[in-house]
C-alpha cells in the first residue's frame, strides 16, 4: 500500500497545526487539549493547555514563564530522540538548534513522515545542542529571514565590533537589546567564548531565565542584577536589556549608555537606524537564507510547508530546486528577533 | 584590509549620532589606518576626493548576472535602497581569496582602468569585500557616498588627534592635495610645516559672542563700532595670482555655487563678508540664498533670479600685506581706501552705524524689523583680527526674539545623551478649528523642563508612530524665533527661524494659543 501524503494527516485549524490520527496540536496558538511545543518562546508555548508534550527544558521554561499552573495541566517530558506513540503516531523530538530545549516534531504515521522544525538555526551555540535534519516527506520550515539579503556573518566577528566599540569608548555603557529566551544567554556565552570575563549586569526581565539556563547546566559566568545599587559596574561595561528598555527611561542609570541591538535584522540599515541603535549586531538564532536552503536540500523532502516568515522568495527559490514550497499561513507565529514578549520572564 | 576599515569607520560614523563620538572615531582612524589609505579617507570625508565614478548601471549589471531576478526584485523592495541591495545579496565566493582592495588602491585602479575593463575590476573587488564594505565600495564607484561627518568635524579630529590647534590645519589645508602625506608628516613632528605655496587658502575667521545685558553694562560707547548684522552667509574672500575662492565660515569652498561672482575676484587681496542675494538692492529673506547654497552648479535662471553680492567689512591681507595684526579702525580705513581703488563688481561695503552713546546704539537695535537685518554688531576700535571667539573683542547683539504661544502636537525621542527623551517637539497654530503645525523646536528648555516635558508626553500620549508620539492638544509652549518666512514646503505655508522653547505655559489653555494669522502679520509685508 502507498504511504498516505501527509496532507491527508496533517492540516492547519484556526488553533495552529493539526495530526489528525494522534489528535493532536502543535505549537497552538490557543488552548486546546493536547500540544506538543516545540521550544518556550511564547508564540509557539502558550498557557492553559490541557496535556503538553514537550522537552524537559521547554516545560522548564514555560513553567518559569507563565507558572506552574498554567504551563499544562498534565506536563509530560520527553528526551531527545525518544519515541512515543500516539494513536498509533510515532513522535520523536529532535534538536532544532535554536533555544534550550528547542525541538523538531518527527511524526511518522504509516510509512509517511513530516517534521515540524519550528524556529531552527544552523551555527553553533554552546547553549543549546545542535539542529539535526531529519529525512522526510514533508518538511515545515519558518522562513524568517527568507531573502537572500539575509546571510547571517559569523557572530565572533560581530562580538569583536563590539569589543573594539567598548575599547574605544571605555566610559560608557554598551547596553545590548536582546530577547530574554536564547539570545540573552547566547549572547553572554559568547562574550565568555571572547574571553569577557566581567559580571555581566542584567535587566530584570532577563535575570530569571540566565538563572534557570544555569540550573539546567548552561554555565553563564558572574552576572549581576542592573540595579540603580550597582551603577559603579555599569562603567565601560556590557549591561543586557530588553529591546524596549535601551532607550528608555531604565537606561538613564547607566553610564552614557550606547544602544545596541543584537538581532538577525539589523543587517539591513534602514532597520537598525529606526530604533536609534547605535551599534547594530547581526547574531540571530533563526536560519538564514542559505541555511534555509541548505537545510531542505538535506531533509531531501519533496515537498516544504511554511509556516511563517516570507514565504514568496523561498517558495520561488525551492521551485528551481525542484522542492515544491507552500505557504501555511499560520497565525500568531511572529518575530521574537524584536518584539519583547508580553509579561515574558519578569 | 583598508577598504574594509574604512567601510567600518563610515558605518559607525552614520550609526553615532554624538559628535564626540565621532569624533573619537575618527581620531582612532587617524591613529590606526596606514598612508596613504588614512588621506584617502580624509579626503572622502572632507569631500575633496576626485574619483573617476561608474554609472549605476554598471552595478545594476553586475548583479544582474548574478542572481535570480525575482529573488533581486523581492530584495530591492525589501531593503529599499538599491546600493544596499546589492551589497547583501551579492554571492560570496568562498574561493575568492586574493587579499581586499586598499583604498588608495581602488582610488587609483579606477583612475587607470580603462571603461571597458571596468566592470570586472568592480565585480573582482565585491567577490572579496564583506557586505557592509561592499556597500562604502558602491557608493564610492558610484558617487554616492554619504558621509556622517562634515570636513570640519574632520579636521578637528585631526587637530585633536595631532594636538595641533584647528587653526593652523586649516592655514595649511588647502596648498597640500589628498592623501596629504606632507600633513600627516607634520602633525606627527616627521616633517616641516607644508608651505601653502600662493595657492588661495582659507584664513580662520575671527567670531563674535552673543551680547547679554551684564556684558552690555560695561561697554564704554567710544571704544567701540557697529555695522549691521545681515541675515545672510559669512564668506571670505581670497584671490590672487595662484587663484581666487569662496570660503564658508567652517572653510569649506563654496565658488562652486556661485559662478557669478568670479569675474569680480580680479584683484589680490582676502576679504571678510556676507553672502547675500540682493534684487534692487533689497536684500532678500534668508530663504533665497539657501536655495543658492543648495546647488553646486546652479542654472542661469536661478543665478539671475536669486542675483548674489558680497557686502564687505573686513580686510585681512592687501597683496602679500597681512593686516590682521592692525586694529580694527585701521583695518576699516584699508578697506575703504581699497574698495576705492579696486570698485569691484558685485560688491559694496557694509556701513558703519554712527551712534553718540549706548542707549542710542540700543533705540537704533529695538528699531530694526527688516528681515535682512539681525541685528546689530560690535566690534571693538583698537582690536586686532583675531582667529576664533575671543571674548570681549567682537559682540553680536540680535534683536530681541519673536515670541508665539503654541500648541505641542508630536514629540520625538531625542538623539545620544536624549534618546531615553521625548526631547524634539513639534508645535502647531490655530487656523480657524484646526491646528496646524508651524514648527520644531530641539532646544531652549532646561534640563528640569525636559524631564517634566518628557513625562507629560508619556502621560498624554494618544497615538504612536515609530519613534513619534502624538499628544492631548493641550499644552502651550512659548516658542521664541527669529523670523517667520513663508514657505511652499510646509502645511501651515510659513517656515521659522531658529526657533526654540522660550517657556512652558502650564497657565495657558490650548484655545488661548496663538493663531496663524498672528504669525503671519509679523513677516515683512503682510506674508499674503
Ligand atoms: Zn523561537
Ligand atoms: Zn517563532
Amino acid at each position: 500500500m502507498l504511504a498516505p501524503h501527509p496532507e491527508t494527516w496533517l492540516c492547519t485549524r484556526p488553533e495552529g497545526l493539526f495530526c489528525k490520527p494522534g489528535d493532536f496540536f502543535v505549537d497552538p496558538v490557543r488552548p486546546v487539549p493536547r500540544a506538543i511545543i516545540t521550544h518556550g518562546h511564547s508564540d509557539h508555548a502558550r498557557p492553559d493547555h490541557g496535556a503538553v508534550l514537550a522537552t524537559r527544558e521547554t516545560l522548564a521554561i514555560m513553567r518559569a514563564r507563565m507558572g506552574e499552573d498554567r504551563a499544562g495541566r498534565v506536563q509530560q517530558e520527553i528526551a531527545y530522540g525518544e519515541a512515543l506513540e500516539i494513536n498509533g503516531v510515532r513522535v520523536t523530538l529532535r534538536p532544532a538548534g535554536h533555544v534550550l530545549g528547542s525541538a523538531q516534531v518527527v511524526m511518522d504515521w504509516k510509512g509517511s513522515r513530516a517534521v515540524v522544525s519550528g524556529d531552527y538555526k544552523r551555527r553553533p551555540d554552546p547553549t543549546c545542542a545542535p539542529f539535526e535534519p531529519v529525512p522526510c516527506d514533508v518538511f515545515v520550515t519558518e522562513a524568517t529571514f527568507a531573502l537572500p539579503v539575509f546571510r547571517h556573518p559569523d557572530p565572533a566577528e560581530e562580538i569583536g565590533k563590539l569589543l573594539r566599540s567598548v575599547a574605544l569608548f571605555p566610559e560608557r555603557t554598551h547596553v545590548i537589546g536582546c530577547y530574554a529566551l536564547g539570545k540573552a544567554q547566547r549572547l553572554i556565552s559568547l562574550l565568555r567564548e571572547s574571553g569577557w570575563d566581567r559580571p555581566v549586569p542584567l535587566h530584570g526581565a532577563l535575570m530569571k531565565l540566565c538563572r534557570l539556563y544555569e540550573e539546567l547546566g548552561v554555565s553563564l559566568g558572574p552576572l549581576e542584577p542592573a540595579t540603580v545599587a550597582n551603577k559603579a559596574l555599569f562603567v565601560g561595561n556590557i549591561v543586557l536589556a530588553p529591546p524596549s528598555a535601551i532607550q528608555d527611561r531604565w537606561a538613564r542609570r547607566l553610564a552614557e549608555p550606547v544602544p545596541c541591538l543584537a538581532s538577525g535584522w539589523m543587517r539591513v540599515r534602514q532597520r537598525a537606524r529606526q530604533g536609534g541603535v547605535e551599534l547594530p549586531l547581526v547574531i540571530s538564532d533563526h536560519a538564514d537564507w542559505d541555511e534555509l536552503l541548505d537545510t531542505c536540500a538535506e531533509v531531501q523532502a519533496p515537498e516544504i510547508w511554511i509556516t511563517h516568515g516570507r514565504e514568496e522568495a523561498l517558495i520561488h527559490a525551492l521551485a528551481q530546486r525542484g522542492q515544491r514550497g507552500r505557504a501555511l499561513h499560520l497565525v500568531g507565529l511572529g518575530d521574537e528577533e524584536i518584539e519583547d514578549e508580553p509579561g515574558g520572564g519578569e | 584590509m583598508s577598504v574594509k576599515l574604512f567601510a567600518a569607520l563610515l558605518e559607525s560614523l552614520v550609526y553615532t549620532p554624538s559628535r564626540n563620538g565621532k569624533l573619537r572615531l575618527l581620531r582612532d582612524w587617524f591613529a590606526t589606518a596606514p598612508d596613504p589609505d588614512r588621506g584617502v579617507g580624509l579626503a572622502a570625508l572632507a569631500g575633496e576626493l576626485a574619483l573617476k565614478t561608474a554609472k549605476p548601471a554598471l552595478v545594476r549589471d553586475l548583479v544582474a548576472a548574478r542572481t535570480d531576478p525575482a529573488l533581486l526584485a523581492l530584495s530591492h523592495d525589501y531593503v529599499g535602497d538599491f546600493a544596499e541591495t546589492v551589497a547583501l545579496i551579492w554571492p560570496e565566493r568562498p574561493g575568492a581569496n586574493q587579499p581586499p582592495p586598499g583604498l588608495a588602491e581602488v582610488v587609483e585602479l579606477l583612475e587607470l582602468t580603462s571603461k571597458a575593463d571596468l566592470p570586472d575590476l568592480i565585480a573582482s573587488w565585491l567577490d572579496v569585500l564583506d557586505s557592509s564594505a561592499r556597500f562604502a565600495l558602491i557608493k564610492l564607484v558610484t558617487g554616492g557616498l554619504r558621509v556622517g561627518a562634515s570636513a570640519r568635524l574632520a579636521k578637528t579630529a585631526l587637530a585633536d588627534w595631532s594636538g595641533t590647534p584647528l587653526d593652523d590645519i586649516e592655514e595649511v589645508w588647502h596648498g597640500v592635495a589628498p592623501p596629504y602625506l606632507a600633513i600627516f608628516r607634520w602633525l606627527e613632528g616627521k616633517g616641516p610645516r607644508p608651505d601653502p605655496n600662493g595657492a588661495p587658502v582659507f584664513r580662520p575667521l575671527m567670531l563674535a559672542h552673543p551680547l547679554e545685558e551684564k556684558d552690555f553694562a560695561a561697554l564704554h560707547a567710544p571704544d567701540w563700532r557697529a555695522e549691521w548684522k545681515w541675515d545672510g552667509i559669512r564668506v571670505q574672500v581670497t584671490s590672487g595670482p595662484g587663484g581666487a575662492r569662496l570660503w564658508s565660515r567652517g572653510g569649506e569652498d563654496v565658488s562652486a555655487s556661485f559662478p557669478d561672482l568670479a569675474p569680480s575676484l580680479t584683484f589680490h587681496a582676502v576679504l571678510d563678508g556676507e553672502l547675500l542675494v540682493v534684487r534692487e538692492g533689497e536684500v532678500a529673506p534668508f530663504s533665497d540664498l539657501q536655495q543658492r547654497l543648495n546647488r553646486k552648479a546652479p542654472g542661469a535662471k536661478l543665478q539671475q533670479q536669486h542675483p548674489a553680492m558680497i557686502r564687505l567689512y573686513d580686510i585681512l591681507m592687501d597683496g602679500e600685506e597681512d593686516l590682521r595684526g592692525l586694529p580694527f579702525d585701521a583695518r576699516r580705513a584699508r578697506l575703504e581706501a581699497w574698495f576705492a581703488r579696486e570698485r569691484p563688481a558685485l560688491m559694496d561695503v557694509s556701513p558703519l552705524i554712527p551712534f553718540a552713546s549706548m542707549a542710542e546704539l540700543a533705540a537704533i537695535r529695538d528699531g530694526t524689523r527688516a528681515a535682512s537685518i539681525e541685528g546689530l554688531m560690535l566690534k571693538r576700535a583698537d582690536s586686532a583680527y583675531v582667529p576664533g571667539r575671543t571674548k570681549g573683542l567682537w559682540w553680536k547683539w540680535k534683536r530681541d526674539p519673536l515670541t508665539i504661544d503654541a500648541v505641542l502636537m508630536y514629540a520625538q525621542r531625542g538623539h545620544g545623551k536624549r534618546s531615553s527623551f521625548y526631547s524634539d517637539f513639534t508645535f502647531g497654530l490655530w487656523r480657524g478649528e484646526e491646528l496646524v503645525p508651524v514648527g520644531k523646536a530641539y532646544s531652549g528648555y532646561t534640563d528640569e523642563e525636559l524631564l517634566w516635558l518628557d513625562r507629560w508626553i508619556r502621560n498624554n500620549t494618544t497615538a504612536r508612530f515609530g519613534p513619534v508620539r502624538e499628544v492631548e492638544k493641550e499644552l502651550v509652549l512659548e516658542v521664541a524665533f527669529d523670523a517667520a518666512q513663508r514657505s511652499g514646503r510646509h502645511k501651515s505655508g510659513v517656515a521659522l527661524r531658529f526657533p526654540r522653547i522660550a517657556r512652558i505655559r502650564r497657565d495657558k489653555p490650548a484655545s488661548e494659543a496663538d493663531r496663524l494669522e498672528t504669525l503671519m502679520a509679523t513677516i515683512p509685508d503682510g506674508g499674503a
